[in-house]
């Protein structure tokens, strides 16, 4: 193929995805995944791509899905996004926070194509963002750590000092704090969502402080390795990490975005999508909690379940008043409950964590 | 605050991988060859390893796999440079894609495997760590006290010069690029059996890039590879230990300070370039240039 050719074939698919705003049902939808790290990190993108294998069972030959892995969050995601768009995929999801600027930009170019943004708040009328409420999931992991650790030192792993990875410290730590008022959070940052060796690092930066559990907001199982080495234990984050069981990964987070994106393709193919931020939690099933082993004492895991369970009822608030903020200002009254709002703006820790949130 | 006895060993663990590979690759471009293929043989050394570490439940066979493959792979580098005569910055570039591909493949049914457990050396550190720190002193020795080294050298800085005085230019170069290869499979290694003790795609995560960073700032020499790659490997260790410790440190500011000091060593180099060729300073001649005998 000559060059005036590749640029005719380019030019020809851009007007036809253009031009056909309708959704033919002949041919199978076209859907596309760009995932931050590989699909194999046993983590955050494993679950995404758990989620796109969903849809594939769900709709069969209705549907036809693709994905770019490791894509760097940046310029490299608005080319590969492009390179979605371009090759007829009418339904994209871009699945990391630091894919947004990158999302927004190639939404506007492509207005027939349908977009979907995880962890952001930038929409628009063919973009919409949809998150999962990780911190009800990190309350629980919390009062396990609070109940767990005899050194009164737990650890917390950040990778980035955005807001959703804030909740998540902030909520842990209140919960650890609420079963066990001793206890004292440390908390390193990576900069990364995914460095095995880093985190690797970190965590044994962590047991050298004489913390004894890890919590952490990274996508690889490193520092659970880490931790059986040095007999601490941990959880699993975004996926269930299940061959660290019973011990060093006595419970975990999981991320489950199958029916989310049942839901979204469906609404694709009936002709009902629309824009809109969805922020699912433990009661949408969005977020479980894996399987907590009996390396944990019978009444901390039933103690952990309950919490559970009234988180997922909507009983329960993880952010409930009475709150202080760090710096010992007021923030949530007795009773109070957080907004959506204050949550997804926070950059702020509450009273009694040590650590200063990096400018 | 921070206590000398559990951070020396964090600090040698976490720069024994990029003092591996910096290490190999510093010889490597002492013959005048420019691999840029340092990460892509550290991947695959580092599955390599793993593989064979599961496998034999052996983690010294595991290392030796290691250095097999590394060299192995970087003979694709060997082949495409020295007897097709191509590009090397290119060559380089395509052999670290190539490696990560093709670790990323064949790692696919490892994912999620553990390694055998390693037995501690001296001090409970690691044995590849004494090994990596004893590499220093021989490396010296050997560029700088023997015929052959000093031969290596001599190909570097004028390919041509070695080339009228009979020494086989090409065979000295294969020779160095399989060295460097089998020293970053040994640092990849380290990471998937002794850092992380698991196989991830993408485990190495840069390493390989710091490593070639390292290799300028040490000027091309082994104690200087050796200083690089404790100060890399020290920044990282110790703002991670600073943070865990409580203390805030501007994260940002501590990882910026290896690139910077090796961008002010670039500054310095070129700046004193007549006073420094002349003390034996700064980057190989013929390095990065295709050499052959009938030009």
């Amino acid at each position: 193929m000559n060059r005036r050719e590749l640029i005719a074939s380019v030019a020809a698919i851009a007007t036809v995805s253009l031009a056909s705003p309708v959704w033919a049902q002949d041919e199978p939808l076209k859907v596309g995944f760009i995932y931050v790290g590989p699909v194999g990190d046993g983590g955050w993108t494993y679950q995404h791509d758990l989620g796109r294998q969903a849809i594939e069972a769900e709709f069969g030959d209705r549907v036809e899905t693709t994905f770019i892995e490791s894509v760097p969050e940046g310029a490299d995601a608005e080319r590969a996004l492009t390179q979605l768009a371009l090759a007829g995929n009418k339904l994209i999801f871009a699945t990391s926070f630091g894919f947004m600027d990158a999302t927004v930009n190639v939404a506007a170019k492509f207005p027939d194509i349908k977009f979907e943004h995880a962890t952001g708040y930038k929409r628009s009328e063919n973009l919409s963002t949809y998150d999962a409420r990780f911190y009800e999931g990190r309350a629980v992991m919390g009062t396990i750590a609070g109940r767990m650790t005899t050194s009164n030192k737990i650890g917390y792993i950040g990778s980035f000092p955005i807001p959703e990875v804030i909740q998540g410290i902030n909520s842990s730590f209140i919960h650890a704090r609420k079963v066990n008022p001793d206890v004292d959070m440390r908390v390193v940052w990576a900069y990364s969502w995914f460095d095995p060796a880093k985190e690797a690092d970190a965590a044994a930066a962590l047991i050298a402080e004489g913390v004894d559990v890890i919590l952490q907001h990274t996508d690889s199982t490193a520092p659970l390795a880490k931790a059986q080495e040095a007999g601490a234990i941990g959880f699993g984050q975004a996926s269930d990490m299940a061959n660290f069981k019973p011990s060093p990964r006595v419970s975990s987070i999981i991320d489950n975005w199958a029916p989310y994106y049942i839901e979204r393709v469906g609404a694709v193919l009936d002709g009902t999508w629309e824009s809109k931020g969805t922020w699912a939690g433990i009661g949408d099933g969005e977020v479980e909690i894996g399987e907590i082993t009996d390396a944990v004492p019978a009444e901390v895991k039933a103690e952990a379940e309950a919490l559970r369970d009234q988180i997922g009822s909507g009983a329960y608030h993880p952010f409930t008043g009475p709150l202080k903020k760090q710096d010992g200002s007021d923030w949530l009254a007795e009773g109070q409950v957080a907004t959506d709002e204050e949550l997804s703006g926070m950059n702020f820790f509450v009273e009694g964590i040590t650590a200063q949130i990096p400018k | 605050m921070i206590d000398l006895s559990t951070f020396l060993p964090i600090l040698m663990a976490a720069s024994t991988p990029i003092l591996f590979a910096a290490l190999g690759e510093m010889v490597t471009e002492r013959t005048g060859v420019l691999n840029l293929g340092v990460e892509g043989m550290m991947i695959v050394g580092a599955l390599a390893g793993f593989a064979m570490a599961v496998a034999t439940g052996s983690p010294v066979l595991g290392f030796v796999a290691a250095a097999v493959a590394g060299a192995a792979v970087s003979m694709v580098f060997a082949l495409l440079t020295q007897y097709l005569l191509a590009n090397q910055v290119a060559s380089g570039l395509a052999l670290t894609l190539f490696g990560l591909g093709l670790a990323a493949l064949f790692g696919k049914t490892y994912e999620g495997v553990k390694a055998p457990a390693m037995a501690s050396g001296p001090l409970g550190l690691n044995w590849v760590i004494w090994l990596g720190l004893l590499a220093v002193p021989v490396i010296w020795w050997f560029l700088n006290r023997t015929r052959p080294g000093l031969i290596l050298r001599g190909v570097g800085e004028n390919h041509d010069a070695a080339h009228g005085l009979g020494h086989p230019v090409r065979r000295v170069r294969i020779m160095a690029i399989a060295f460097g290869g089998a020293m970053a499979g040994i640092g990849g290694a380290f990471i998937s059996i002794a850092i992380v003790l698991q196989w991830t795609e993408g485990m190495t995560a840069g390493a390989g890039w710091i490593a070639l960073a390292i290799v300028v700032f040490s000027n091309w020499t082994a104690p200087g590879v050796l200083a690089g790659a404790w100060l890399f490997g020290g920044v990282t260790a110790l703002q991670l230990q600073l943070q865990a410790g409580g203390a805030n440190v501007p994260v940002q500011l501590l990882s910026m300070a290896p690139y910077l000091a090796t961008i002010l060593v670039l500054v310095v180099i070129s700046a004193l370039q007549k006073y420094s060729r002349r003390a034996g300073l700064g980057a190989p001649g013929s390095l990065g240039q295709n050499f052959h005998a009938l030009r």
